[in-house]
């Protein structure tokens, strides 16, 4: 295995992580709060393909499709529930926060008992590996990073170019002044922890493809490096959160060949905890000025 | 709050005298038998816990800052004291406390390292990065020689044994009780004061001249320290400690218990940590539904009273009693007491 193939492969992890980290970093730029249980959403992504592809032996165009949407209404769900109530009455920050953390532990642990803690095995797709001249890849790692790639690019155009998009920026940018020009704040809440859940949902089916086996603390470690790509691409910001998962992906894989496979998560938090010392609003953040 | 100045000296007494009370009961109960070994070990455990949620409530209730790593800390006090008594050859009444402070100091070094780039900035980093610690120092002591790796670290001596099943007891409690009277007193100081002010507005308390950075990092290592000591006593309480027991459960148990008490609250800390404790130990059967209940509560309580259920009162028995006593010379039942 040579340096561009270390490269490469990082790029394919990056990708999920990226996925991941776009919803954190949606959720942050509308709502500012760290939604601990997005990483549980790739979770139920992952059960539910099992429990349709594996368990009622449906096809994949089905079991996809299905995931994804029960992750965008689960995404829903959550946040009409749990935090639509602290939303509206302007709660302190940490109850939302410990509300979140609470919704992650609940998801968890109710999977954990409907499904077992062990370990289950599932392949979504036959990956085999593809001779490119002197290079050999795995299918999943390119699909990974071109699914990716045009999910950016229709998350970009989605937030540019439509009208809810742009309600979506109007709402983060300032959500009183959006209140004021008729814009409903609540719905697009909604509409973003939808998109951001089902691109978690996004994130799981390839996870699960790259590494085929779920478990119920499947979205803990995976969750958490995503935050840490969204934070180190700057929190809020789309393209940043792409750059971060790939440059975390990167990092991982080469801390992996060269450096350390049982250290690699360590090492992959020290970036975090170096990019805040040294530039705290990440890669492409904006340094937005406060006010009293 | 308050009252004159002889009112609080009856304050002092009557609270002095309960404890002291309260500690030499137990100490004969146990002396005598009637608290068996085990649940020595877990009024023991009790104290320990009481220790880690007041030392949360510090950060979470007082300073407002979310801390989810709290078993991370502990875990590092818990190895730094366990290697410590066993390695150093001296005998273990002089190892044990000199082990407990250096298992605190690590913890506490450990704060720093964390506490720096993440409270340098406003906003919930603290939250991440010390969930973040939390997994990976577990994940590195699983693979360092030093801890003994997924298997369990054994054979730390306890003080305590069959003829004298009292030392670690008497510890946890005189720590725990050392510990809560410097936070009550820590609480009515300028300093105190200036760390509420951080959580009541930081914005504002900066343009007053409070260095927030100083006095949030402070607040933060020094919770560490705390539960770095927490873990020492852990450690020598249990004999055997590995990496799975200071997972991230045990840091949202922790948090509960200063969730379920009353953020800012010490006295609900204690009570609910008490209960709590007791609690999951008689409810083991259960164990599998116990953190499925505890998120239910968690988002419960945060939706509909944020504050935790005593807020930030503190239950006083000298106010209870001045409060009965009044009620009494008006000619009427007391009520239930508690109060203000």
């Amino acid at each position: 295995m040579d340096f561009t193939t270390h490269v490469i492969n990082g790029l394919g992890l990056g990708s999920i992580y990226a996925l991941v980290a776009l919803g954190y970093s949606m959720v942050y730029g509308i709502v500012q709060l760290i939604n601990f249980a997005h990483g549980d959403i790739i979770m139920v992504g992952g059960y539910s393909v099992y429990l349709i592809m594996v368990m009622n032996g449906l096809p994949a165009w089905i079991a996809i499709p299905a995931s994804l949407i029960i992750c965008a209404v689960m995404g829903m769900l959550i946040e009409r529930i749990a935090y639509h109530r602290l939303l509206v009455h302007n709660a302190a920050r940490i109850s939302l926060l410990i509300t979140a953390l609470g919704v992650s532990m609940f998801l968890q642990n109710s999977f954990m008992l409907l499904f077992g803690s062990e370990p289950k095995a599932m392949s979504i797709f036959d990956s085999q590996p593809i001779n490119l001249g002197s290079l050999v890849l795995d299918f999943s790692t390119l699909l990974n990073i071109s699914v990716s790639v045009v999910m950016m690019i229709g998350l970009q155009l989605l937030v540019n170019k439509t009208k809810i998009g742009k309600a979506m920026q109007a709402t983060s940018e300032d959500a009183g002044a959006a209140k004021l020009m008729g814009i409903n704040t609540n719905n697009v809440v909604l509409f973003t922890f939808a998109v951001g859940s089902a691109l978690a949902a996004v994130g799981a089916v390839l996870y699960c493809n790259t590494y085929p086996q779920i478990k119920p603390d499947m979205g803990n470690l995976l969750g958490l490096k995503a935050f840490v790509a969204a934070v180190l691409g700057g929190i809020g910001s789309i393209p940043g959160a792409m750059l971060g998962g790939y440059a975390l992906g990167v990092a991982e894989s080469l801390t992996k060949a060269y450096i350390s496979t049982r250290l690699t998560d360590a090492i992959v938090f020290s970036i975090l905890i170096l990019m805040l010392l040294v530039k705290p609003t990440g890669l492409m953040g904006k340094n937005r000025k406060e006010k009293v | 709050m308050g009252g004159t100045k002889k009112s609080i000296g009856v304050s002092y007494i009557i609270n002095t005298t309960l404890v002291v009370l309260l500690f030499f009961v137990l100490l004969i109960f146990i002396n005598t038998g009637v608290i068996g070994r085990y649940n020595t070990q877990v009024l023991t455990l009790v104290c320990i816990n009481i220790i880690l949620a007041v030392s949360l409530n510090l950060v979470t209730g007082v300073l407002g800052q979310l801390v989810l790593g709290h078993a991370g800390f502990m875990l590092v006090g818990a190895y730094a004291s366990a290697l410590f008594t066993k390695n150093i050859g001296l005998p273990l009444s002089i190892s044990f406390p000199i082990s407990l402070l250096l298992g605190g100091l690590l913890a506490a070094l450990f704060g720093v390292v964390i506490g720096i780039p993440a409270l340098r900035l406003r906003g919930d980093y603290l939250a991440i990065i010390t969930l973040g610690f939390g997994e990976i120092i577990r994940v590195v002591s699983y693979n360092l020689e030093i801890t003994n790796g997924a298997k369990a670290l054994s054979g730390i001596k306890s003080l305590s044994n069959r003829q004298n099943p009292s030392p670690m007891f008497i510890y946890a409690f005189l720590i725990a009780v050392f510990i809560i009277v410097i936070l009550f007193t820590f609480g009515r100081s300028r300093h105190g004061r200036a760390v509420i002010s951080i959580r009541e507005d930081e914005i504002a308390s900066e343009s007053m001249g409070i260095n927030t950075i100083y006095y949030k990092l402070f607040v933060f290592v020094f919770a560490a320290f705390i539960a770095g000591v927490a873990g020492g006593i852990f450690a020598h309480n249990y004999g055997t400690i590995d990496p799975a027991k200071f997972d991230f459960n045990r840091s949202v148990e922790i948090l509960i218990m200063v969730v379920l008490g009353g953020m800012g609250s010490i006295t609900g800390s204690i009570i609910s940590a008490g209960s709590l404790t007791i609690l999951s130990e008689k409810l083991r059967d259960f164990s599998q539904y116990r953190m499925i209940l505890y998120s239910v509560i968690l988002i419960i309580v945060m939706l509909f009273r944020p504050s935790g259920l005593l807020g930030r009162y503190e239950i006083s028995v000298p106010k209870i009693l001045r409060y009965i006593k009044k009620r009494s010379s008006n000619k009427k039942v007391p009520p239930e007491a508690r109060e203000e």
